[in-house]
């Protein structure tokens, strides 16, 4: 009974559900992205590597400037402009997406390791180079178990919980969400209406690489203050998952990104449990963790949602 | 030359390889080394001697059954790219089983660790398979979910119960007989017989794939998943079986590098082969001959790129170019326009 133990404890320490929100945030922005772009009906894959190149560049503009908040907005328009390759070969030349979004993976991958001795002076990883210091929240953080989860918080995280409600009203109350959503339904029948369908894609895809980069730039200068080789370790294709099964829908895609946040969080949690005293060498099967449940959800729960009918498919304009 | 001749299934790719070439070099060039000597020192790295072209034939065995598997799947319509992990589980199970086979002769031991690999390697695969045709669940993010899987369950076998010696985390040797032997032995390279097994598997891959019923239906499967279903082709067990081809293929190249290179699991052993045979099938085509001369590309520029490092040039340099290819060929217009316009100003 040591395991129910372990996690009695880990639920009642109120350090579990800042991790868990440390752990959602990237999920959270990615799949947002995810949603900007599949609303459209393009299938993007290359979130991972957007979000990479968002936390590679966000710690050199950090390095550059001295400040995090610039490191962050800075790196914004490097993921708009791979999201910018991605829609232009999908859009434009109608080639495949997915394998486009592989490429762009490769090429993230690519550039982030090409760049660090250059940049840096060594492979691996960087020097440490500032992060973006939590705030408090006032009056929240005297609250007894409350303050201490939620009480003092990385405002990125702030952030990407006010885009997810964002997204939700572009998508679902404005004109530009309806075109949007209509463009990604059915492309013909809104080009018949007189919608400029490429130009509807180009911006959800393009918005796509911003939240992707905003994720990525969470994982280096939002959370640990310097970037790692391979550091999103997966977490654009979790991103995706938590898309899929928030049904393409932004309010959705948060849930999702919190269930596997509480995966990874309890993953992290448990294997540095003073109960379980977890042998180092086991911990990689605490690893697994996160996976195995996105592996079981999207098996059990993707019958039930459904992609934005014209999800996937290029669109040609009849002559 | 018109848009749709098949000639282009040649010169895009080759096209492709070229332009990434070019705007890689104009990379290398931005931080401030010389392309011409980063390129010179590719060729020499890859061809420079016995021992470097043994090298590059050693890493050319596991990309051919890669880029098999990737390039299967793509004609079956399933895009794996979990060949990574499919290789990892492929390798591990053959080093547990080859671990055992002390007293069995070769004749025995061999094969047998061969098509336990391979097993493996399908059985990994199938689960994305099988889930898919059952749920739905896309196969792209399920094989990411299985590589993951495949990677931690590995570095957990390797540093608890098969772990030896210190360092980094490896396996025991398998037993001699179920070793390969090698083709032949320069200075202290062994040159893989693991070439004459995958080379043997492309041409089965053709011939199953061109000559036979099981390869038209897989085919007309990947081509267009209703029609065949109309005509009476099961596509969930279709797309199960493809997937478990895919992964068997992938799972022999972990199988052949234990047996043949390494003669242990080591925690780096797959190394992203299995992600470069997403780049060797789509320069091949998905093609089972056009892959083999991929692989031959992809195993020279990785070779190469080692001995770019000493010029000041990271080998990270050949991801780039890879995802260049890999995006050019993904929106292969872009090249035939690129090659059209040109024609037509020379003319």
């Amino acid at each position: 009974m040591r395991f129910i133990e372990a996690l009695f404890d880990i639920f009642t320490n109120p350090q579990f559900y800042k991790i868990t929100l440390t752990a959602s945030t990237p999920l959270i922005f990615a799949s947002l992205g995810g949603v900007f772009s599949e609303t459209t009906g393009v299938v993007n894959i290359a979130l991972e590597g957007i979000m990479l190149m968002g936390a590679f560049f966000s710690v050199v503009f950090t390095q550059i400037t001295g400040s995090p908040w610039l490191g962050v907005f800075l790196a914004i328009p490097i993921g708009m402009g791979m999201a910018w390759l991605h829609a232009w070969a999908s859009i434009k030349w109608c080639g495949n997406q997915i394998v486009s979004g592989a490429a762009l993976i490769l090429i993230a991958q690519g550039v982030t390791g090409f760049l660090m001795e250059p940049i840096f002076g060594q492979p691996g990883q960087t020097d440490y180079v500032g992060k973006i210091a939590e705030i408090k929240i006032p009056g929240l953080y005297r609250i007894p178990f409350l303050g201490q989860a939620i009480g003092q918080i990385n405002p990125l995280v702030i952030v990407a919980f006010a885009s997810v409600f964002a997204t939700w009203f572009l998508l679902y109350k404005t004109t530009l969400g309806l075109r949007m959503r209509a463009v990604g339904e059915n492309p013909e029948a809104a080009d018949t209406l007189g919608i400029n369908v490429y130009g509807i894609r180009y911006f959800g895809v393009i918005m796509s690489g911003v939240m992707a980069s905003l994720g990525g730039s969470f994982l280096s200068v939002g959370e640990v203050g310097n970037f790692r080789e391979l550091m999103t370790g997966g977490r654009g294709f979790i991103a995706l998952a938590a898309m899929i099964l928030g049904n393409w829908n932004p309010i959705g895609a948060m849930w999702a990104s919190l269930l596997f946040g509480v995966s990874e969080a309890m993953a992290n949690q448990l294997q540095s449990s003073p109960i379980l005293h977890v042998p180092a060498t086991t911990k990689p099967l605490f690893n697994m963790f996160p996976f195995i449940v996105t592996l079981v959800v999207v098996a059990g729960l993707i019958g039930k949602t459904r992609p934005p009918a014209a999800d996937g498919i290029p669109y040609e304009k009849s002559e | 030359m018109r848009p749709d001749s098949r000639i282009w299934s040649f010169i895009v790719p080759i096209a492709a390889v070229i332009l990434a070439l070019m705007i890689a070099s104009i990379v290398i060039l931005l931080i401030g080394k010389n392309p011409i000597v980063a390129y010179g020192a590719l060729i020499k790295g890859a061809f420079g001697g016995r021992q470097a072209i043994a090298d590059t034939i050693i890493k050319t065995t596991p990309l051919i059954l890669t880029g098999l598997a990737v390039g299967f799947g793509f004609r079956a319509g399933v895009f794996n790219i979990g060949a990574e992990g499919q290789m990892i589980m492929g390798a591990l199970i053959a080093t547990v089983v080859g671990i055992n086979l002390g007293g069995v002769p070769p004749v025995i031991a061999i094969p047998v660790t061969m098509l336990i690999g391979m097993l493996a390697g399908a059985g990994w695969a199938a689960i994305a398979g099988y889930l898919k045709a059952k749920t739905g669940a896309h196969e792209v993010v399920s094989t990411i979910m299985l590589n993951w899987i495949a990677t931690y369950l590995s570095s957990y076998m390797v540093t608890e119960p098969l772990a030896v010696g210190s360092g980094t985390p490896k396996s025991p040797e398998i037993a001699e007989s179920a070793k390969l032997p090698p083709l032949l032995t320069i200075g202290a390279t062994e040159m893989t017989s693991g070439i004459i097994i995958a080379i043997v598997a492309a041409i089965i891959m053709y011939i199953i794939l061109e000559k036979t019923t099981t390869g038209y239906e897989v085919k007309a499967a990947g081509f267009n998943p209703y029609a065949a279903e109309y005509g009476g082709i099961s596509i969930s067990k279709n797309i199960t079986m493809s997937m478990a081809i895919s992964g068997a293929l992938a799972g022999l190249a972990g199988a052949l590098e234990v047996m043949g290179v390494h003669h242990r699991f080591l925690g780096t052993l797959s190394g992203g082969k299995g992600f470069d045979g997403i780049s060797v099938a789509l320069i091949g085509q998905n093609h089972p001959i056009g892959i083999m001369f991929a692989a031959f590309l992809m195993a020279s520029l990785r070779t190469g790129s080692n001995e770019m490092q000493f010029v000041g040039v990271p080998k990270h340099i050949i991801m780039i170019v890879q995802g260049i290819v890999i995006f050019l060929v993904a929106a292969d217009r872009i090249v035939r326009t690129i090659l059209i316009r040109k024609k037509k100003v020379g003319s």
